[in-house]
């Protein structure tokens, strides 16, 4: 089963590699997302039922030789790319990473032994997440690259190419998380690297390329502490196993440093502050691939890892480390969001903001910390995705995804407007998922008795409703005689937009049972004690009447203003409109159009403003505390 | 049985203690300014007005919102005041708050969408304050329940002056007094007309002013859990506390001009980080 | 019962005063009058107003606005004109720019003559305003029909 899980994917992307855009694409499209979803679905629920933890195939000699040989081809598409695009720094950090680990391969120095594929409830969380959300992801591609390339026909039209790299992530996803050998997770982490490479520079423009090998650099340093830590362990430690490492690093001195070169790679893969830069770039890629990078693949491997090493990371200088980092691109980024008016764009920095936030909760290394990081991760996947998808859609029926232009969306494309909402909800208020999860972060914070981290959270949030709550503003302005606009989107669309919504609001109730069955399990058997409650019960049973008065507002305010009719009065804009909201005589007696901007304080918040001291600051921060860390144990 | 009597005492009451103490803030600021002042019933008079009022909106969803609005922040109350968990507390307020906001963009007029841009500044303003009172008095009392917070043997206060202080400051923003009422300007200087009120009229802008009450004692509720323990005689002084603070921010709205969104943000951020921030360190380290 | 007339808040338009009229009005907040012991705010918003003051005669340029502002008072509203320009155009009647007092383009309830008009003046009209605002009330209750006949 999970060898078909993570094979199918990649026989599926060899398939379509080579199909031509079509009917017959969409079918195949949609029959492996469909097939994956149910092997999901069943795999999960099989595991659940007959005890989650099972590990399989401790000998794997030839698998090992075959990923050898894999690698090897990696590092040459590396090297063809960076020699093709005279970007030669990207086949040094290759080479420097993957010769010394085909040394230690080929030499026998690797330390063997344990098993190469665990699945515990973990993986099974990790596992829905890349299937249900990534699948959904790549069903909507279908309708949106087809509308994408009537809108750009300034670019060439590689979509085979394209669809094949979504199901190549998705299996890379899966084998990640799957797999518990150093080596292979290595090996799986390299792919996603090079795929998302390949998916940013999918239109070939000078910026695509431009970012997509900043991309590549940034992830292959990643890769590089990576190797590091597969070399350190199989040479000092004799250890092969994620487990083991965790295991051996939880309160020891002695797993430090390879826990601090693998907590290095996750913060590169997940976007944190030093190396924000590439995820922003990311953006110039067609929509689905900034929702697969952002939700659910890519960015999520990082912070998986860390969840991993959390017990290994609880109290010592590797955990500061995470935790300082994470803390501050939660703070920053969300400062950053603020002036940003390209929709994608402030999705982006909201993504490295909560990445930001799982980070540091990973980091604390408490299990009340780390319960909380893998709801935001859940939750984070969810209503990321169903936002990009719609602000995606959004830009192919309007031509932009300003946040600007959304102005009045509630009238122009009703449907989408409510779906985003909804995900906006999702991000930010309550009672929906998010802000439980970071209401547990911010108590797992003060339990960890770390101040810095509670101020961060609590300036970092105030920002975050900032730039959300005035998107939310412009959605649901309502413009008068203005007119619908044609609905562009394909049922395929709809379906994928239509399912993240209803499982945004399904998660937000459901939530206290994914921590039953799925997260409690997770941490009792990785922190060996039962988890107390971090929301008491009560609590729940408000947020659900919460919920519940949402739904019945609608008559409650009919009951409030007492059946009362209103008149209906255009807007005041001191007596001079002329006849609608949106003109008014000028003084010069003509008539001008009015127009409504959100606030953006570029002198305050702005990318020239902070952006770079924050990068540099974060820098300082990440090299200071790695040497001292390092330092320390030597 | 208890908690829905407390709960019914807040739905009954705090209106007419609110409807009050707006009526004093008047007068006194009316007496300040060498007045006579409107009669202290004079809110009571205004809402009875407002609702018997015919009511002009812009659109369909602006009643919509402004009820939901009225119905959060009664229902912050509900939860604060029958001792539930402070951190929902907030984020239901943080939730009413949004909804009023929205009533302001939907109507798509020029003074209400700038009132609700300033309302947004002034919510990221408080807001890091109001969580780490919050985190404060978890830390001095180990629980975020209200009803956990009034039973411990000494006052909050002891523990959290810089939090109290701090508290003190965004309550100015909160209470809607100059120097920052720059979302809905109360006073007669009228450079964005009434702000987020602007195209509310009749009886939803009746329902704002309702919700503005109910808030009020929230608030002054929130001022008193730093005084209130075990003692009976605590109560007494967490009514002082509340009406002294109360004065005092009439005292400031008279004395103050407005000050621009961008000191506002400054200022209260700096003393967030100064009076919270050293405060929560200090009670980190000595917990 | 409660009366409407406790909680007047009037909206002040200067239509083309020669600001004589307005610093009157303005004079009425302050201490020696203090209007606002009638409960009167002044709101600078129709949409909250129940009491239109207008100083000032109607001009080409304001008459549309006028007519919206007056169109977005919420029902029951009563408009009161001060000074002689708002009566009926005073001393710029003859102007080729000006159409006449208040009452060209709506209808107005209360005239307050005087150029300017003096704060009592002004006050004794604001209350006169108020009792209208109960008695309309009354009438829109018990009957349009009566309410025309009234007028």
């Amino acid at each position: 089963m999970i060898v078909t899980l993570i094979i199918f994917p990649f026989i599926a992307a060899l398939i379509l590699s080579m199909v031509k855009p079509g009917k017959l694409r969409d079918m195949i499209v949609f029959s492996s997302c469909a097939v994956l979803v149910v092997m999901v679905v069943a795999f999960s629920v099989s595991s659940l039922l007959g005890g989650a933890n099972q590990s399989y195939l401790a000998e794997t000699q030839l698998l090992d030789k075959a990923m050898l040989l894999a690698e090897f081809g990696l590092m040459g598409l590396v090297f063809y790319y960076s020699f093709r695009y005279k970007q030669y720094y990207c086949a040094l950090l290759s080479a420097a990473q993957t010769l010394p680990v085909a040394w230690m391969e080929l030499t026998g120095h690797s330390a063997e032994g344990g098993n190469h594929i665990i699945v515990d409830d973990l993986t099974i969380i990790m596992c829905m997440v890349v299937g249900i959300v990534g699948c959904l992801i790549c069903v909507y591609a279908v309708g949106y690259i087809r509308e994408y390339h009537k809108h750009h026909t300034e670019y060439k039209d590689r979509s085979p190419f394209f669809f094949a790299m979504l199901f190549v992530f998705l299996g890379a996803m899966f084998g990640l998380v799957f797999s518990s050998n150093l080596t292979w997770i290595y090996f799986f982490w390299e792919i996603t690297s090079i795929c998302s490479f390949l998916l940013i520079g999918y239109n070939q423009t000078p910026e695509a390329i431009r970012n997509s090998f900043r991309a590549l650099w940034m992830n292959l340093l990643g890769g590089l502490g990576f190797a590091g830590a597969i070399l350190y362990c199989s040479l000092r430690l004799d250890i092969a196993n994620l487990q083991d490492l965790v295991t051996l690093g939880t309160g020891n001195q002695a797993a430090l440093i390879p826990v601090i070169l693998l907590a290095f790679a996750a913060l590169t893969k997940s976007a944190q502050m030093p190396f924000s830069r590439w995820l922003l770039g990311a953006m110039v890629a067609p929509t689905p691939t900034s929702a697969l990078l952002h939700s659910a693949t890519m960015v999520k491997a990082g912070v998986y890892l860390l969840i991993r090493l959390s017990p290994a990371l609880s109290g010592n200088l590797a955990g500061i480390m995470v935790t300082t980092i994470g803390g501050f691109t939660f703070f920053a980024a969300s400062l950053l969001a603020i002036s940003q008016s390209d929709g994608k764009k402030v999705l982006a920095y909201s993504t490295i903001s909560n990445l930001g936030l799982i980070t540091a909760c990973a980091g604390v290394g408490l299990h009340e910390a780390v319960w909380a990081g893998v709801l935001l991760l859940v939750f984070h996947a969810v209503s990321k995705s169903l936002l990009f998808l719609s602000v995606g859609a959004v830009e192919n029926s309007t031509g932009s995804r300003n946040i600007e232009d959304m102005h009045g969306l509630i009238i122009k494309l009703p449907k989408l407007a409510f779906v985003m909402i909804v995900g906006i909800c999702g991000m930010f208020l309550a009672p929906f998922g998010m802000l439980i999860s970071k209401w547990a972060a911010l108590k797992a914070f003060v339990d960890s008795k770390s101040v810095l981290l509670v101020l961060f959270l609590v300036f970092g949030s105030a920002s975050t409703l900032f730039y959300w709550g005035k998107w939310l503003g412009k959605l649901v302005a309502v413009i008068h005689r203005s007119e619908r606009l044609p609905d562009k989107l394909e049922k395929s669309d709809w379906f994928s937009i239509y399912t993240l919504a209803i499982l945004v609001i399904a998660l937000c109730v459901s939530f206290p049972m994914l921590s039953t069955y799925l997260v409690q399990p997770f941490l009792i058997q990785t922190f060996h004690e039962p988890l107390m409650t971090l929301i008491s019960s009560s609590d729940l049973k408000i947020m659900l009447l919460m919920f519940c008065t949402i739904l019945v507002l609608p008559v409650m305010v009919r009951l409030l203003t007492f059946g009362k009719r209103n008149k209906i009065v255009i807007s005041y804009m001191s007596g001079a409109n002329s006849g609608d909201d949106r003109h008014f005589t000028d003084s010069f007696g003509q008539e001008s159009s009015m127009y409504l901007a959100n606030w953006y304080m570029e002198d305050l918040f702005g990318e020239k403003k902070i952006l770079k001291p924050s990068l540099v600051l974060a820098s300082a921060g990440l090299i200071v505390l790695m040497v001292v860390a390092i330092g320390g144990v030597i | 049985m208890q908690i829905l009597l407390k709960i019914i005492l807040f739905l009954i009451l705090a209106p007419f203690l609110g409807g009050l103490l707006s009526g004093i803030d008047r007068k006194i600021g009316a007496r300040f300014q060498g007045r006579q002042g409107p009669p202290l019933l004079q809110p009571f008079y205004d809402l009875h007005k407002l609702f018997s009022k015919q009511s002009v909106v812009v659109n369909g969803v602006q009643d919509f919102l402004v009820g939901g609005f009225f119905v959060f922040v009664v229902f912050t109350g509900c939860i604060f005041f029958a001792g539930g968990d402070l951190l929902l507390v907030f984020f239901a307020l943080t939730l009413a708050e949004v909804f009023l906001i929205l009533s302001a963009t939907s109507a798509n007029s020029p003074y209400s969408a700038m009132g609700a841009q300033r309302e947004l500044v002034q919510m990221m303003a408080y807001e890091p304050m109001m969580l780490l009172a919050a985190i404060g008095f978890y830390i001095a009392d180990g629980s975020f329940n209200v009803s956990d917070i009034v039973h411990t043997g000494s006052s909050a206060i002891a523990v959290l002056p810089g939090m109290f202080l701090g508290f003190l400051y965004i309550l100015t923003i909160k209470l809607r007094k100059s120097p920052f009422d720059i979302s809905t300007s109360h006073h007669a200087h009228q450079e964005m007309v009434k702000g987020l009120t602007t195209e509310l009229s009749g009886n939803v802008l009746g329902l704002v002013e309702l919700a503005g009450w109910y808030e009020d004692v929230l608030l002054l509720g929130f001022i008193g859990l730093f005084i209130i323990n075990l003692q009976w005689w605590s109560i007494l002084a967490a009514v002082l506390v509340c009406a002294l603070s109360f004065v005092l921010e009439t005292f400031i709205d008279n004395l103050f001009p407005r000050v621009k969104w961008d000191k506002m943000l400054g200022s209260t951020w700096l003393v967030t980080l100064v009076a919270g921030g050293i405060n929560l360190l200090i009670l980190t380290l000595i917990h | 019962m409660m009366k409407i007339s406790k909680s007047p808040w009037l909206l002040h338009y200067d239509g083309s005063s020669c600001n004589g009229c307005d610093i009157e009005v303005l004079a009425c907040l302050t201490p020696v009058y203090d209007i606002e012991r009638f409960g009167v705010v002044n709101t600078g918003n129709p949409k909250h107003a129940d009491i239109l003051l207008i100083t000032g005669g109607i001009n080409h340029q304001n008459e549309l606005v006028v007519k919206q502002i007056y169109s977005q008072m919420p029902e029951i509203k009563v408009v009161v004109a001060v000074g002689i320009c708002a009566c009926d155009g005073g001393i710029f009647k003859e102007c080729y720019n000006i159409l006449g007092g208040v009452d060209k383009v709506i209808p107005v309830d209360i005239y307050v003559p005087g150029c300017a008009a003096r704060p009592e003046a002004i006050i004794d009209g604001v209350v006169k305003a108020v009792a209208l605002l109960d008695r309309k009330r009354e009438l829109k209750k018990f009957g349009a029909a009566a309410l025309h006949k009234e007028a």
